[in-house]
């Protein structure tokens, strides 16, 4: 009876141990994995969705041999009226290319009907927001714009410069991602101008930039765009400051940008020191960017 | 009595005793997707692998971002909309050789069937996979392939990119494992 008993006992002891065991060594093996594996870096990723937000550049930048063709429209305001289909007669478009150097450092060269102008861009990501091994809170990007005039003089009559078709952008892009749904950017401009209307006027100006992205769904975001221009800089034109909303739509090597704004240009240079429309007045302009990958270089 | 406490004692100690180990860290999975529109591959050879080479037992993590595409923004597009990274990510593998007692392994390729647990984008499903073992002095190779439906892990392929993405995912791995 006790051999019995002891017998059960042993039985019940042995059992679960066994079974615990086994259990424990199959957890161990990948507990074991994970304990070897060295700690990685983390970089963040699709911050936003295209290299421009709405009509200004985001951080992101084209990978290696990659090359970016845009197009860029804005229709005319929607007060317009009806002679002019609310705005579709008078459209402005952009033609854009970007190239990748390397990941982080980008080429483009672009062509706006606002002004004949054309423009080239050097744009370097300097920084990286990243977590693991490495932490890093913000990802930072610096672009440097050149832009050429090249429609007629106002003033015929004096003696007109080459150099005084010319315009340059600076700016600080820095941006962080919260999560996988909302990212913000803040974005420090100066535009300088060559050739200002009036000599009242600042030949340099500065503007602050800020910029939201949030996530609707895995294809779809919501991007907010304002510039502040920031007083006392420009006197003979009534300037405003840029607003801009839009989505952006992907499909695959494509990202479609739908959007509203009260800025006609579509460059910084026109964003900060060209922007008339007022939102309240109704001068806003409907518009999309079309943008397409292509991979050309090797990675 | 005194048996029994002798039996129990070495029931313990035998279930203590190390198990000799195999491991990887450089362990390769690489994947393909074929429709007629596009061809997609991306590899990963940063997989860590682990097999117990008494019991057959195995376990296998890789990293989601250390695959490696032909395009840039195809592996942001895996990355953040398909399998998304940034919440999970990791993918495992446990599981065991079947009949792993009865196999013998040599430097001829032997083979093998493994049933294990897969996870993928916080999804596991059981899954049998069939493949080769080989050993040659303190190195174990073992080579196997297996499809994978996207479905079956909820990841979600949206319509505009339906035909450029294969419903089955075929999956090779490639596991040299040393000694431990």
């Amino acid at each position: 009876m006790k051999k019995i008993f002891l017998l059960a006992l042993v039985f019940w002891l042995i059992i679960p141990l066994h079974s615990i065991a086994q259990e424990e060594e199959e957890e161990d093996l990948l507990g074991m994995l994970e304990d070897s594996q060295d700690p990685v870096t983390n970089y963040t990723i699709a911050t936003f969705k295209n290299t421009k937000l709405v009509s200004g550049n985001s951080i992101e930048t084209n990978g290696k041999g990659v090359l970016q063709f845009m197009i860029q429209h804005r229709f005319g305001t929607l007060n317009s009226g009806w002679r002019d289909l609310w705005g579709l007669d008078n459209a402005t478009i952009r033609l854009g290319l970007e190239y990748g150097l390397t990941d982080h450092l980008n080429i483009g060269f672009g062509r706006s009907s606002f002004q004949k102008t054309y423009d080239g861009m050097v744009k370097w990501r300097f920084l990286r927001q990243k977590s693991g091994a490495e932490n890093f809170p913000f990802t930072a990007t610096a672009i440097s714009s050149i832009y050429l005039n090249s429609s007629e003089f106002a003033d015929m009559e004096r003696e007109n410069y080459f150099t005084s078709r010319l315009s340059y952008h600076h700016a600080l892009l820095l941006a962080k991602k919260f999560g996988d749904k909302f990212s913000l950017q803040l974005m420090p401009t100066i535009v300088h101008t060559n050739l200002v209307p009036e000599t009242i006027d600042q030949n340099t100006i500065f503007a602050m930039g800020a910029g939201t992205s949030i996530k609707l769904t895995g294809s779809v975001r919501l991007n907010l765009e304002y510039y502040y221009l920031l007083p006392d800089q420009v006197f003979s034109q009534d300037l405003t400051n840029s607003l801009s909303i839009g989505f952006d739509i992907e499909t695959g090597g494509h990202v479609f940008q739908l959007h509203v704004t009260n800025s006609r240009g579509m460059t910084e240079q026109f964003l900060v020191g060209n922007t008339t429309g007022s939102w309240d007045d109704g001068d806003i302009f409907f518009g999309f960017n079309i943008s397409r990958v292509f991979n050309i270089g090797e990675k | 009595m005194k048996n029994l406490k002798f039996v129990l004692i070495l029931f313990i100690i035998g279930n203590t005793v190390q198990a000799q180990k195999y491991m990887t860290q450089n362990g390769t999975i690489s994947f393909f997707s074929s429709t007629p529109v596009e061809d997609i591959e991306a590899v990963n050879n940063q997989v860590s692998a682990v097999l117990n080479a008494e019991s057959g037992q195995i376990a296998s993590v890789l990293l989601l971002k250390a695959f490696n595409f032909e395009k840039a923004l195809m592996q942001e597009h895996f990355n953040e909309k398909y399998v998304e990274s940034e919440k999970f990510p990791k993918s495992t593998f446990k599981g065991e050789i079947l009949d792993y007692e009865n196999l013998t392994v040599g430097e001829s390729p032997t083979n093998v069937t493994i049933k294990g647990k897969l996870t993928i984008h916080g999804v596991t499903q059981e899954i049998e996979v069939q493949g080769t073992l080989s050993s040659k002095q303190s190195v174990m190779n073992l080579i196997f392939d297996f499809d994978v439906d996207v479905a079956d892990y909820d990841i979600e392929i949206p319509g505009p990119v339906k035909e450029k993405i294969a419903k089955t995912i075929k999956v090779k791995a490639n596991f040299t494992m040393n000694k431990v």
